[in-house]
């Protein structure tokens, strides 16, 4: 029995095949424009190098950076229209308003403040307002806008108000899709809503990305479940992520830090992981990636999900290397476009890659053109791609003890083999590390639901809780030993009688077999 | 430790005082992010605000302090309509029948750190370098003016529908007892314009120099942060503070009762504390810290704050999940809470615990030592 891990990169699309906890193969095909063509390259590959049978492959787990990589470069966001349903309170901070500009623009920066919303005790800050509501969606309609973010004041406590306000507004938009704040965050109003517009404004880009995978896998005749990893580092189906494309924001880094993970055999470390376009440091705490404790800048906008702590620089295999006085070094990228543009493949850019390879240090594509700028200068900007990289692990270090460095990723041929005084390990698949968590992607058992402390203890009622998460995670085919508590959240309902309280709660453990 | 005299805030200014704001929080008050936004738009169109101490104030002077009142978890979710604070000031003026000459701030810590400072920017009046808390603390009437006879009434409470009410209540408990009824009523969380003073009374009553500290101590946890230190041991040596626990959240029970956020939050050992728990309880803010045997580490009045692990970034109580890495904080409260009438009003009695309080210093008498 076989599982096959994909990374869909800004750059590459990388494919391993698992047996185990066996890597029997690893492969590099670029990222292709329409994503299909990438992933089928790659799946093609290492099916025919190792013979293996597509009846073979029990499931197929797929990380991708692609949605985090849209907001952060702001491309291929829709126009959305956020609707904060919370009059006459909250006017004072509109939704967006702590938004760099650009992202603001990128989304079309539309928003409306309707009536609506809770209080604390599930009181209505003001009823619906039907009217008002077929007015905004004319609106909406009119910009031609197909993509809704709703978000109602204490809708995580009660989200009858979102529903129904997305109930009215359908009748007027019947084409458009609705993303519920309170079906993807939690308390924390402007975090909460800067998630579901982010979610909204990437709705049409992962029914694009998403379709497009299952039907590469389709094509080559790869009929059974396919995943792809969350946040968290587990496995979400792929309907989930259509609609819910931002859960999938950090998997990048909870991938590669996990691949390496397993890779090295080590549980304390700093990773480094340098993709074509930027490079995100992490540190490793017992084999888990350690989360950030406060809120997450994502492309500069706030969120306040359960994110592992990444140090990211715009510096990566392609970056485009410009300028004498000073010289930098990104933030611009080639990206997958490497193979075309990239001096050691024939064409017209200088990029970080070029450069390691014009010292020797990397053994792809052509030297020659690197080389004609002399070792001189092309020693200068090694030095200020290693000041950038040494700067970034300083800054996840957070202890003097001698951790090691676990450099992953296509474009670590650019890290020395020391760092900052710590010592560089890269170990064998390293390029594939990405594909390598997503392959070994954990099992979730979750509940949410709203339990009543009239008679049990909160306590027995999260015991009972992580019981039937842990049944679910089961079911759903996790090793029961491995099984661990991942995150548990209970936020008292004061509107309910009876003690009510909403608890959240998640279990993971390895997927068996 | 040397603080740097602040005379205006500007628009970048706000980032720090937030964040030493959130530090005085003391885990309560909420985050200072909304008032910072709140102050940051202020200020961007009316200009920067103009700090006073409170020496340069006429005798007599109208002072009018504001804030936010109410559980913080509250107005994470629920944002003001934006005017309820400025209209809560135009009605305690008109009941006065006078003009303000400047803001004050009754609490350096939390959301009501950077809300004053946004109703200044709004009002284009100057706000005194002062508070009443030195920190944050859960109810109205634990301020320096309480200790110094200055009364809280009359008092005008406003939310975002419109209502306002003027308080005029018997003592500064009674106060608290009847506009805390009056928030709950509101959805839990108003604004309030309270303790009209005049020059001379601010001069007797108020704790100085709070503005300025807050911005120092923003200013010490940003520059440490740039130079990936903890800020932890830096404030540890500043403020005399002490590292009292290091450790992982195993679980956070709270609840908003009673206008308040009441709860507890127990921390499994790590590093040099593995093998042990801690337990801190809160009432918006953090009360008292506990060692699973029931041994006190600090005590209300004295300051317990919640600082991440690696970055010593503050985190309020609404913030805390399960399985964050933290630093238990403690620091020592200003003198005067030490005095028999600042334990009558914060000590642990007051929050209904059975217990005396001792001084922080000498709970962790081998912390202190090294």
């Amino acid at each position: 029995m076989y599982r096959i891990g994909i990374d869909v990169g800004g750059t590459n699309t990388d494919a391993v095949i698992m047996q185990g906890d066996k890597i029997l193969i690893g492969v590099k095909s670029p990222t292709t424009a329409d994503v299909m063509s990438g992933v089928v390259e790659s799946l093609k590959k290492v099916l025919l190098e190792t013979g293996i049978d597509n009846a073979d492959i029990t499931a197929v787990m797929i990380g991708t950076t692609h949605f985090t990589n849209a907001v952060v470069e702001r491309r291929s966001l829709s126009n959305t229209a956020a609707v904060r349903l919370c009059l006459p309170a909250a006017q004072c901070l509109p939704p967006m308003v702590d938004w760099p500009e650009d992202i603001k623009e990128a989304v079309g920066g539309h928003y409306w403040m309707a009536d609506g919303g809770n209080e604390f005790d599930g009181r209505e800050i003001s009823p619906l307002n039907e009217d008002q509501l077929h007015k905004i969606a004319n609106e909406i309609g009119t910009l031609g806008i197909d993509s809704v973010a709703l978000c109602s004041v204490f809708s995580p406590v009660n989200d009858e108000m979102e529903k129904a306000a997305a109930e009215i507004m359908r009748k007027r938009l019947p084409n458009a899709s609705f993303t519920l704040s309170s079906e993807i965050g939690r308390l924390g109003i402007l975090e909460r809503e800067n998630a579901a517009i982010m979610n909204a404004s990437l709705r049409k880009l992962s029914a694009h990305t998403v379709g497009a995978i299952g039907e590469a896998l389709k094509s080559i005749n790869l009929n059974c479940p396919y995943y792809i990893t969350q946040n968290d580092g587990t496995l979400m189906s792929a309907k989930f992520v259509q609609e819910y494309p931002v859960l999938t924001f950090a998997s990048g880094p909870t991938n590669s830090m996990r691949g390496a993970s397993f890779l090295t055999g080590e549980k304390n470390a700093i990773v480094i992981d340098v993709g074509g376009t930027s490079t995100d440091v992490g540190a490793l705490v017992n084999g888990f990636p350690r989360p950030a404790s406060t809120s997450v800048d994502v492309g500069g906008v706030r969120t306040n999900f359960r994110m592992p702590d990444v140090y990211s620089i715009a510096l990566g295999g392609g970056s485009i290397v410009q300028g004498d006085d000073p010289i930098a070094v990104g933030p611009r990228s080639v990206g997958f476009r490497i193979h075309e543009q990239g001096l050691l493949f024939g064409g017209d850019t200088l990029t970080a890659t070029d450069v390691a390879v014009g010292l020797g240090i990397a053994n792809i594509g052509d030297p020659e053109p690197a080389k004609k700028l002399g070792q001189d200068k092309l020693l200068t900007i090694k030095a200020l791609i290693d000041e950038m990289i040494v700067n970034a692990s300083e800054r996840m270090r957070v202890s003097a003890d001698e951790i090691p460095i676990l450099a992953v990723g296509g474009g670590s041929i650019l890290i020395p083999d020391r760092v900052g005084g710590l010592t560089v390990i890269k170990p064998e698949h390293f390029s594939v590390a990405n594909a390598v968590g997503a392959a070994i992607g954990q099992i979730s058992g979750e509940v949410d639901r709203i339990f009543s402390l009239a008679s049990i203890t909160r306590e027995e009622a999260l015991e009972t809780a992580r019981k039937e998460a842990t049944g679910k995670a089961i079911a759903a085919g996790a090793r029961p030993e491995s099984i661990e508590l991942l995150d548990q959240e209970d936020v008292p309902l004061a509107y309910l009688p009876g003690n009510a309280t909403r608890i959240r709660l998640k279990v993971v453990g390895d997927l068996d077999g | 430790m040397t603080v740097k005299q602040l005379k205006n805030i500007e628009l970048n200014d706000m980032k720090n005082i937030a964040l030493g704001g959130a530090f005085l929080g003391t885990g309560g008050g909420g985050d200072p992010y909304i008032g910072r936004l709140m102050a940051e738009e202020a200020i961007a169109s009316k200009g920067p605000v103009r700090v006073l101490d409170v020496e340069e104030l006429d005798d007599d002077a109208l002072i009018i302090p504001v804030a936010m009142m109410g559980a913080p978890t509250v107005m994470l979710e629920k944002l003001p309509r934006g005017d309820e604070a400025i209209a809560a000031v135009e009605a305690l003026q008109n009941y006065l029948g006078k003009k303000a000459t400047a803001i004050f701030c009754i609490e350096a810590g939390g959301l009501n750190s950077t809300i004053p400072i946004a109703v200044a920017a709004a009002t284009m009046l100057p706000i005194i370098d002062g508070d009443g808390m030195g920190r944050a603390f859960p109810e109205l009437q634990m301020v320096s003016m309480t200790m110094a006879g200055v009364a809280a009434c009359p008092m005008v409470m406003a939310d975002e529908k419109g209502n306002s009410i003027v308080l005029n209540a018997v003592d500064n408990l009674s106060t608290e007892k009847f506009a805390r009824i009056i928030t709950v009523e509101m959805g839990g969380a108003g604004l309030i314009a309270l303790y009209p003073m005049t020059g001379a009374e601010a001069k007797k009553s108020i704790l100085r120099g709070s503005m300025s500290l807050i911005n120092s101590i923003g200013e010490i946890i940003h520059s440490e942060q740039a130079a990936n230190r903890n800020p932890a041991i830096r404030l540890a040596h500043d403020l005399n503070g002490i590292c009292l626990f290091e450790g992982r959240v195993l679980d956070v029970d709270r609840r908003t009762e009673g206008g308040f956020a009441r709860g507890s939050c127990t921390i499994d050992g790590l590093g040099p504390d593995i093998g042990s728990q801690i337990t801190l309880d809160f009432q918006n803010e953090f009360l008292i810290a506990k060692t699973a045997d029931g041994k006190p580490k600090a005590i209300t009045p004295d300051l317990i704050c919640l600082l991440d692990l690696e970055s010593g970034q503050p985190i309020t109580t609404e913030q805390i999940r399960y399985g964050f890495r933290v630093i238990v904080f403690g620091l020592p409260c200003n003198p005067q809470w030490r005095s028999e009438h600042g334990l009558e009003l914060v000590g642990p009695k007051y929050f209904g615990y059975e217990l005396e309080y001792q001084p922080i210093e000498k709970l962790n008498l081998a912390q202190v030592s090294q």
